[in-house]
Formats: structure tokens, sequence, C-alpha cells
């Protein structure tokens, strides 16, 4: 992060997208020097030049001039869309989602961030990343707003509760980089953060041997389906089952009681759990218990995992980026699905939650 | 007061505003627009400087990368506050409440404005908007930001917010007012002659300004009503947990506080369009262009909100439609930079102290609104937004130019408001300080955004140098800011009685007494010249004006 000069201008370029952001940067600076130089040059002159000579004296008599207000609105418009459309470029590189991402989990909590790996390491405002992958997080938050933000990277996302927001980035430097809550969280917000340490593959690998923890989040996610939270009582299949049955359900469009569909993705199945009246499968009694208050927003994360991976999907991967119809997979265990991606708002008017609507205006874009 | 107009005059003192009562009932009863204003100026004062104790608190928390003056909790709150009473309690009023009350009534040729007591009730609006929102701050304030963003507003945070969101939604009411008199005083109250095209740009920023006064300032009321609702009858409206939705929550914000952005940039564009035309002794530069770029600022400006929410949520194509209408809203804030540079052309130009503030007002907008550019581009934006940058970018829109556009025109229609000269020695210092102290302050603070140091927050020590340049920056900028006070009052001791036309100009409020008297004309005027006419038409006796010039203090 830190650069040798006595004032830093410029912070330290570690991902992919640091160099089109700067260049967009570069670009409206000359913009900026090109459309201030002139101004600047002829309001001194003119303020030389034109100093009143007598006292009281008029200055001439110009009303205006159609040609110069035409080109002085026509040209301003002309830059301004060029700088929309290379920041539309720059923006779509940052919000389409890899498919062959390494998936990250992160819970934004005052004021920490909790980070949990696909092999089930966990760290607390400390992200351990390979140089040179491509590196997907699937955020969310315990209370408040939060911003995981990295200048080195030159990205960054907000954090909503209630919902999933997706943030992803290809480090290419190995370093230590500064990570930051961006969005205002109380009393500790400026506390909320640490450090990004972006490694060489071996040495990332030889950092998740020494800290192995625990379970993965599908192992995690396992566990409380079949023992601590008992879901599995219900929808573990079978002749009398009460509760719809999850494999290869992910993905799919699932018919609702009083019509309508909703494609089975991250926000469906954590809605289905916190608020199970609102989305009922065709076929079924609304009977399910809410799981609000009971669950943790990691244990979601992990519950969500393992409901994958019954569908054979082990990645955590977007599914609501729009206009792409390509298949939710992921790693190694990939199986193909032609659903997961398809935008639909078929869900407009059930229930009223935020995570309710999977393909609504969201964080789940980026 | 009135000894030195006596002066001026052989027989009995004239009677005008200030002099026609003194019992504190003549003030707080009042129906005349000039005693509303000036009691609005000592109230916006107030706030200013309380504003401003704020501010100078987190620039010396900030000199050092530690929370070492100031606890974070503190700090929250005081940065909090500060944002709150300078956005709703001075840069909203300041303008519009002071100078447009003052002004725009006798600019086109008014009594007064339309609705009188309408005009007295927003200005008691606004103090028990303000004393409420002053109680609670005194009762242990606020800290959500002045953004009060949810679920940290509605269920986090421990501090007065309902007490604070209440006075600012009782100050709405203040705009909305205010507003409305304005849009009635300019439709029904022109003078004979003074028709839509020969009003003075600055009614024409007002009448922009009104319109989103009374569009938008609705939407913050219901805003608030949504929270308070959400807090006591625990409905799901923005609050997750119980159904409810963060994200709207900033989309009704925005809805109303990007255009309130305009309420606070516009008034200031209609000053500088004055300052700029006078202080050149030529008409305008293409006037219909100002006119209706200020028009298309304030319809353009209902419909960016969304350029505050690119990382916040929103979705892709919402995030790209707001980027396209934040570049199409540069264009008439550059229309009107271009007219105003072109106007100087074959000028006849005098460096009177308003006209450094107009100069001034050009070089720092021109970088304010540069850097909106900046932005506003979508994939730029998202490494940029939440950090300092945005923070420097807005200072120089809000201070650059409300700010020493409001000090340009008090200094301008000073002369008018009181009767009495400033020093202009001591007026060109302030005017100097202002603009080096303000851009040394929010210059730095463009680099510390690129390098990613996050707004609200207390820093890493690399920093550290560029937070020291900004705090010796807001030094110099509080000593520019605090001159005025000084010699201002001071004028109003002893300064030179200015009479009616200092600057010979042409606009109507230069054609009556100075103090005006009550009705503010004695004889109602005709007007048979264009805005801004230095010719021959506008009957200005330029001569006898030269002859008698040691009349201004120089």
């Amino acid at each position: 992060m830190q650069t040798n000069s006595w004032v830093p201008l410029f912070p330290e370029q570690a991902s992919t997208f640091a160099w089109q952001v700067d260049l967009l940067y570069l670009y409206l600076i000359v913009i900026s020097v090109a459309f201030t130089i002139p101004i600047v040059v002829a309001v001194f002159l003119f303020a030389l030049k034109y100093r009143e000579k007598e006292k009281f004296a008029s200055g001439a008599e110009i009303h205006g001039s159609m040609v110069l207000e035409a080109g002085w609105s026509f040209l301003p418009f002309v830059i301004s869309m060029t700088i929309f459309l290379g920041g539309a470029v720059v923006y779509y590189n940052q919000y389409k989602m890899p498919e062959d991402a390494m998936q990250v989990y992160v819970v934004g909590k005052q004021w920490m961030w909790k980070i949990q790996h696909e092999t089930g390491q966990r760290e607390i405002n400390e992200l351990h990343i390979p140089v040179n992958r491509k590196v997907k997080l699937t955020m969310t938050t315990e209370d408040a707003l939060h911003d995981f933000s990295i200048p080195a990277f030159r990205t960054k996302a907000d954090v909503v509760p209630g919902r999933y927001t997706y943030l992803w980035f290809e480090a290419n430097k190995p370093g230590k980089y500064h990570l930051f809550c961006a969005e205002y969280c109380g009393l500790n917000h400026s506390g909320m953060g640490g450090y990004v340490y972006v490694m060489e593959q071996s040495d990332f690998d030889n950092w998740l041997e020494g800290n192995v923890s625990g379970q993965t989040p599908v192992e995690q996610g396992r566990d409380l389906f079949e023992n601590k939270l008992g879901c599995a009582s219900c929808h573990a299949g079978g002749p009398q089952q009460r509760g719809a049955k999850l494999e290869g359900i992910y993905g799919k469009d699932v018919h609702l009681v009083g019509g309508g569909t909703v494609t089975a993705n991250d926000e469906y199945i954590r809605n289905s759990i916190l608020n199970p009246g609102s989305q009922v499968v065709e076929g079924f009694q609304p009977i399910m218990p809410t799981f609000k208050g009971q669950v943790t927003e990691e244990q979601l994360v992990s519950l969500v995992a393992y409901i994958k991976s019954l569908s054979g999907i082990t990645g955590s991967t977007s599914t609501s980026q729009p206009a792409s119809n390509s298949a939710a997979n992921s790693g190694s265990n990939a199986r193909t699905n032609s659903n997961t991606m398809t935008p639909r708002r078929a869900d407009r008017g059930q229930g009223n939650t935020p995570g309710s609507n999977p393909n609504a205006p969201g964080p789940a874009n980026r | 007061m009135q000894d030195a107009i006596t002066a001026e005059y052989s027989g009995p003192p004239k009677l005008n505003y200030l002099n026609n009562g003194f019992t504190l009932k003549s003030w707080l009863l009042t129906k005349d627009h000039k005693r509303i204003a000036i009691m609005y100026l000592i109230t916006v004062s107030l706030f200013f400087m309380a504003g401003g104790l704020y501010a100078s608190a987190i620039r010396l928390e900030l000199l050092t990368p530690a929370s070492d003056l100031l606890q974070t909790g503190t700090y929250n709150k005081v940065f909090t506050q500060h944002g709150i009473l300078m956005i709703f309690f001075f840069l909203i009023p300041s303008i519009p409440a002071v100078l447009g009350n003052f002004i725009l009534p006798i600019m086109i040729g008014a009594k007064d404005l339309a609705l009188p007591r309408i005009n007295l009730l927003s200005l008691y609006i606004y103090w028990v908007g303000g004393a409420f929102t002053v109680w609670a701050l005194l009762q242990g304030g606020v800290d959500t930001g002045w953004t009060f963003y949810t679920p940290y507003s509605t269920t986090f945070s421990n501090t007065y917010v309902m007490a604070v969101g209440l006075g600012i939604f009782i100050n709405g009411f203040s705009s909305i007012l205010t507003g409305l008199n304005f849009i009635v005083t300019v439709h029904t109250m022109r003078a004979p002659g003074m028709t839509w095209f020969r009003l003075p740009l600055f009614v024409w920023a007002q009448y922009a300004t009104s319109l989103v006064m009374i569009l938008g300032t609705p939407v913050i009321a219901i805003t608030v009503l949504l929270l308070a609702i959400e807090r006591f009858a625990r409905v799901g409206i923005f609050d997750p947990t119980i159904g409810g939705d963060p994200i709207l929550f900033q989309h009704m914000f925005w809805f109303y506080s990007h255009p309130a952005v305009y309420i606070m940039i516009l008034p200031g564009m209609g000053v500088i369009s004055e300052l700029i035309s006078n202080f050149s002794r030529k008409k305008i530069f293409g006037y219909e262009f100002i006119a209706f770029s200020s028009i298309a600022i304030a319809v353009f400006g209902f419909l960016v909100w969304g350029h505050h929410m690119f990382v916040s949520g929103q979705s892709v194509y919402a995030g790209l439609v707001f980027s396209f209408l934040t570049m199409v809203v540069a264009v008439p804030s550059a229309i009107k930079m271009f007219n105003w540079t072109a106007t100087m052309y074959k000028g006849s130009i005098s460096y009177d102290t308003p006209m450094l503030y107009g100069i001034g007002f050009m070089g720092l907008f021109l970088i304010g609104g540069l850097t909106g550019l900046f932005l506003g581009a979508i994939g730029l934006t998202v490494h940029l937004t939440d950090t300092y940058f945005v923070v420097a970018h807005f200072h120089y829109v809000m201070v650059g130019g409300q700010v020493i556009a409001y000090l340009g025109g008090i200094h301008y229609w000073w002369p008018k408001m009181t009767g009495k000269m400033y020093s202009e020695f001591w007026g060109k210092i302030s005017a100097m300080l202002v603009f080096v102290g303000f851009n040394l302050t929010f210059f730095p603070q463009f680099i510390l955004g690129y390098m990613g140091m996050p707004r609200r927050y207390s820093y890493p020590p690399e920093f550290q140098v560029l937070n020291i340049f900004s705090t010796a920056g807001a030094s110099v900028l509080g000593v520019g800011l605090i001159l005025p006070l000084i010699y201002l009052t001071q004028s109003l001791i002893s300064g030179k009685a200015a009479g009616d036309n200092p600057w010979m100009l042409p606009g109507l409020e230069w054609r009556t007494s100075s103090p005006p008297p009550t009705e503010n004309f004695d004889v109602m005027p005709v007007v048979t010249w264009e805005a801004y006419e230095f010719g021959e038409e506008s009957g200005l006796d330029l001569e006898g004006a030269r002859a008698n010039e040691s009349v201004r203090t120089v």
C-alpha cells in the first residue's frame, strides 16, 4: 500500500481492474485540464485586457451568439458521452461475475469482517488470497450496512442486511493491502478493516494447510441440516415428506402456491429459511416454521452452500446476472443448469422481504 | 446609524425599513420581506458559525491518524452535526431566504412578496425546526451521518435520531413555503414592463430553485415520517428483519437530497450571473441560455438521484441509466461556465470585492463541476465513492459554489441592505484568503480520496501529510471567513454612507434608496429597459456619478 514518495498520489495497482480504473482517471484528468486551461486563460486575459478604462464606462454591446452556444452545448455533450461509455465498460468488467472463481464468504458485523474460505478456514479482518486467481466474495451483514473496499484493487461493494451482494477481483501482485469498511456503520466504523494478503499460490497452499480448522461450509451446512436444525426430518425425501425435496432444485424454476414462479437461487433459499410462508412451493402446506433468530448469517451461508451441493454445485455463483444464460457451475464438480441465470421477475408480489426477490435490482449483480 | 444617514440628507432622516420602528414587536411581527431577510441573515450566520466550529473540530482531529482529540463516538457526532447544520440550516436557506427574500421583490419592482404573512410563517417554522434540532443536539446529538442511512439509523444508533429527524421535518415546511412564495411572487408581482425575459437571472435561478423546493422537500418529509412509523409502530419499511428494504430508504433520501444539491447551487449561480454581468458592465452573454439552463438543471436534477447509490445495491441497468443522465446534467452547467466567461469579453471590468468572489466562484465551481464527471463515470466511481474524493467534490460545489456566491452576494447587496459601505481593503483580503484557504483545504482531499481514504474515518499513517495540508488550509479559510464578520459589523457603526447606487448599476434594486423604504419604491417603477442594460436606455446618470465618485470607499 505504501508508496515510496513523500506525498503518495496513486495507490498501488494490485488487481486486473486497477489499470482500467487508473486509465479512466487519467482520461478524466486530461479532459479536465483541457477544459480548465482555456477558461482560466480566457478569464485572466479578459480580466487584464478589459479592466475598466474609465469609471462606469459601459462594455461592448454583445448579447450572445447562437453558433457559440450550439458549439459549447454540443462539445461538452459529446465529451461527456465518451466518459459515460468509458465508465460503462470498466463497470461492466467489474460487475460481470466470473464463473470459475474461488469462492469466499464474507459476513460483516459491527465492527469486524468475518471471512470463511470454501475449504473451511476462517479469518477475521484479514483475507488471504492467491495471486492471479479470480476470487468471488459472497457477502452479507448481521447488522448495519457495511462496504467491503480494497483501494489497491480499485473496487468495493456495499454489504446489505437481508441480501447477498457479490464482489470479484483478480489480484495480480503479491503484497499486503488495506481493507476498509467504506460505508459508515457506527461507533468503530474506522476500526472495521484490516488487510488483504495476496500470496503466491504455493504460499497460499501452505497457509491453507497451516490453518486447517473445522468443516467446509458444505460440511457445516450438512451438519446443521441433518442434526442441529433437523431440516432433514421434513426435507430428506421419503414417501410422506412434508417438505419439498431439495436434491437438484438449485437453479430450477419453482412453482409457487397461488401462481407465479421463482428461480431457486441463493436469495430464494435464504428467504425460504427465514420467511417460509412467503413463497410456498406448489403442492405443499405452509407449515414450515421460521428459523429467523435461530440461525446466524454464517450458518445461512453454509446451509445455502449445502443445498447447492445437493444439486451438484459447489460454488456460490451469482444467480442473477442479467443478459447471461450461462450455467451456474464452478470448480471440479460442475453441472450445467441453464435455468440458473435466466433473469426473471416471476416472483413479483410474492412476499415482501428484499431477500424474496432474487432478481430484484440488487447488489446481487456485482 | 441614524446619524450617518442624517449627514447625507439635509432634511429630516428619510424613513426606511430599518428606522420606521425599533421595538422588538416591530421586528417579530413584521410582514416586511426585508426585515424577515435580516432576521434570516442573523440566524443562518449563527448556524454557519456553529457548523464552522464543528468543521474546525473535524480538521483538528484529522491532523493525526489516531483518534486523540475526539473520541470515536464524539467524532461521529461531530461530522454528523456539521453536515446537518450546514446543509439543512445554513446552505439551503442561505441564498434563497436571505438574499432572495431581501432582493427578489425589489428586483422585480414589487412592494413585497406575494404572501407576506406566509413569509413570516416560514421564518418561524425555520426557527422552531432549528430550535428543536439544537435542543436535540444539546441533549446528546446524533451519530448517523447526515444521510441517516437505515438500518443503522433505525435500529443500531442510540442517539437522538428521531428528534433531529423531526427538526429537519419541521424545517422542510419552511423551504416549501418560501419556494411557493417566490413562485407566486414572480408570476403575479412583476412591475409594469418587467417581462419574463427582462428578469435578472438571479430571479430565474430563484424560480428554478423554488420549483425544486416545493417538488422535492415533501419527499424528505414523507421519508422521515416513514422512519418514525417504522421506529414506533414496527411496520417493516426499511428494516429487513421485519420485511423492509434498506435500499428503499436510500432511494427516497436521495430523491430529495440530490435535488437539494441543486437548491444549494442554483441560487449561487444566479448571484454569479449578477456579479459577472454587472461588474463587467455588459449585458450577460446568452441570457436565454443561462435562464433555461437553470430550469434544465432543476428538471434533470430530479432524475439523477441513483448516482449516489452505484455500489449500494442498485441494479446494473439502473446504474448505467443514472450514469448517463448524470453526464447529461453536466451540459447546462458547462453552458453557464462558458457564458459567464464570454460575458467578460470586451467588458469594462472593475474588481470590487463582489467581483473577486464572482471570479473565485468560477475557478472553484469549474473544479467542483469537473470532478462531478469523475464521480458520474460509473466504472471510476466504484473506486471513488465513499472516499474523500466525494468529500472534496461536494465541498467544492457547496462551499466553493454556494458559500462563495453567498458571500459575494452579501458584499454586493450590503450597501443596499444597510446603506453602508464596508472596507474594500479588508473585503479583498478576505476574498483572497477564502480562495487560497479553500483550495489548500480541499484539493489535497481529491488525492486522499483516490488513494482510498474513506469518509468518516480516522486514517492510516501514510495519509497524514495531505491531511496536515488540509488542516492548515482550513485555518486560513477560517480566518478568511471570520474577517467579514468583523468588518461588516464594523461598517454598520462607522461605515460611510453608500448612496442609492454605489456601483451605478441599472437593476431596479439600485433605483431606490439605500436602505429601501418599507414599500421598496417611493414611486411604482415602470420598466422600459432590458436586463443588464448599460447603454443610453438605462437612463443612469453616469456623468453625475463620476463627478460624485468620492461617495465610494476604496
